[in-house]
């Protein structure tokens, strides 16, 4: 510690880290003709609410893929966040209970 | 950091004049540099003091710290730069040797101790450390200025659990990593949820910041390492809206040694260990992990235990073999068992005197786990206390004995837990009413400790969380250096 007249220095306690900044996509106009993904993240009865936004989106004109989780409890897996990134233009994550 | 201070070939000595033994010992001194033989003299204190031998001041004490002196007068002899022996004190068969002079100190006693060194000295070493050890930690500095109060800073930037925390200087960091032996760059796991690197530098500057002491950087250590990862799921533990967070459980010799509370309010207020270990593990969750209330984390309530909640258990009046050695760690090391869990809740009976009298109750208890009607999804530790223990004990009750015992008593039929059945629309899946009987727990969910008071017919219940591959499995693991 520095003489009593000057401030302390601390160790920063944090990760340091900083989310890498990321352009969000722009918002689609219309959903006609674009894949959406659903992603079920394993939540009782997240299934039946996915069932009617599918529906929805179909009326629309969209495309749609089924996408689960295994547990609601941990981050979705590195190879389904690929596969859903590769096969759909937006993704709708869903949770219900 | 200053470099390492070479000793000149020839005999060193280290002195001090607050040292009688230092005083006692200055004739020989002056008989040693008498006869010609290389003498260097170093005087931490007085720099008058043994000034006619050419005695040099170790102003910042950079000789002392560097060469180990922990004790004055240090006697050392050099050759060719290096080491060859030293003595401590005044002992004068090794001063004889040392210097090969027979007749040294004749009318001295034959030994008399010395002082600590100023090296030593508590009030000095953090600050030494600070100066002379290398630049090891490597975390963004943050400078406080004058103005700033250091206790705000620390609530103004985020890093608190909503409590004062201590201020992390390089002094206290550095003196808390003595605590282990692990270098301060070494990845102890990836802090959830953000998934950044958890060094042992980032541990021991969280400790600070709880109000560990060194000793008990080793627990927290370990307790992160059992947290985070795929079978204990910390990232589903901070993230849930269930009122959970880490349980710790503590087993041991170290536990007594570090002065942990298994006794009188184990769970409580009142233990620098207990409440400092666990309080060490949340506080590096949250600021190397990013796991924020408000943000991943998303409790309806949580429980107060979030700030810590680590005990020991009482091994020595445990009528169990500690639960450490229950889950597979050898007798007799540290250990430390992690369970996502929510607050105690309390078992009272007063008046059973018969293990069958005491299972039907726990039972009972233990059936409302979350809610009556839910079974098998979530764990729960059973902590028994000393007199409920000796009920047990006195029956020669083991810790299976026990739980097998209570899982007799709460086996329920399926139509009393199905979905509507009592008027509860919670319960199991409809096609599980036809079971003749479910279980409360799945096998092993139910773990079994022993602490508390001496005075008290009660026992505690922790309730856990989701279990298993879908949500936590408990974690017991061993305590490092």
């Amino acid at each position: 510690m520095g003489p009593a007249n000057q401030g302390i220095t601390i160790l920063d306690p944090t990760g340091e880290s900083r989310p890498s900044t990321r352009t969000p996509l722009q918002r689609p106009g219309s959903v006609a003709g674009l894949t959406v993904g659903l992603l079920d993240i394993s939540k009782p009865r997240g299934d039946k609410f996915l069932d009617r936004i599918e529906e929805l989106l179909v009326e629309r004109g969209a495309t749609v893929m089924r996408f689960k989780k295994p547990t609601f409890t941990k981050p979705a897996p590195v190879d389904l966040r690929h596969e859903i990134s590769i096969s759909c233009n937006v993704v709708i994550e869903a949770l219900a209970d | 950091m200053t470099a390492q201070p070479v000793l000149p070939d020839g005999l060193v000595a280290i002195v001090k004049r607050e040292c009688e033994t230092c005083r006692m010992v200055e004739p020989v001194l002056s008989a040693i540099a008498a006869t010609g033989a290389p003498l260097a003299v170093w005087v931490q204190d007085d720099p008058t003091f043994c000034v006619e031998l050419g005695a040099v001041h170790d102003t910042d004490l950079a000789v002392s710290w560097h060469h180990d002196i922990g004790t004055v007068p240090t006697l050392i002899s050099v050759r060719d730069g290096a080491e060859v022996e030293r003595t401590i004190g005044w002992s004068r068969d090794e001063w004889r040797g040392i210097t090969g002079m027979a007749t040294l100190g004749a009318d001295l006693p034959p030994t008399r101790p010395g002082c600590g060194s100023m090296s030593v000295d508590p009030d000095l070493i953090d600050g030494l450390r600070a100066r002379f050890t290398g630049d090891v930690l490597v975390s963004r500095r943050v400078e406080l200025s004058a103005t700033e109060d250091e206790f705000e800073a620390l609530f103004a930037r985020g890093w608190t659990d909503g409590l004062p925390v201590v201020p992390p200087t390089r002094e206290r960091v550095l003196r808390m990593l003595t605590g282990t032996t692990r270098e301060p760059s070494e990845v102890v796991a990836i802090a959830p949820p953000d998934l950044v690197e958890m060094t042992v530098e980032k541990i021991a500057i969280n400790a600070v910041m709880a109000g560990c002491l060194p000793e008990h950087l080793p627990w927290v250590i370990a307790a992160l390492e059992a947290v985070c990862n795929d079978t204990f799921n910390m990232h589903g533990v901070l993230a849930t809206t269930m009122p959970v967070g880490p349980v710790i459980v503590c087993n041991g010799p170290g536990t007594r040694a570090i002065g942990m509370n298994s006794g009188i309010n184990a769970f409580g207020q009142g233990n620098r260990a207990n409440s400092s270990i666990g309080r060490a593990v949340q506080l590096t969750i949250r600021n190397v992990g990013g796991g924020r209330p408000g943000e991943v984390d998303r409790a309806t309530h949580g429980n107060p235990g979030k700030l810590s909640f680590c005990f020991a258990e009482d091994e020595d009046a445990s009528p169990f073999p500690p639960l450490s050695v229950a889950r597979g760690i050898e007798p007799g090391r540290n250990a430390v068992t992690v369970f996502a869990g929510e607050g105690p809740r309390c078992v009272v009976d007063q008046l059973a005197r018969t293990p069958e009298e005491l299972a039907a109750s726990y039972a009972a208890c233990l059936r409302t786990v979350h809610h009556p009607k839910l079974v098998i999804g979530f764990d729960a530790i059973l902590v028994v206390s000393p007199d409920h223990g000796r009920i047990l004990a006195d029956a020669g009750w083991t810790r299976e004995q026990l739980v097998d015992a209570l899982d007799a008593r709460l086996g329920t039929p399926g139509r009393d837990l199905a979905r509507g059945a009592h008027g509860m629309a919670e319960g199991v899946p409809a096609h599980l009413a036809s079971v003749e009987s479910l279980p409360k727990f799945r096998p092993g969910g139910l773990l079994v400790a022993f602490a508390g008071g001496g005075a008290g017919l009660f026992s505690s219940i922790i309730a856990g969380w989701a279990n298993g591959a879908i949500g936590s499995d408990p974690v017991t693991r061993a305590v490092g250096t």
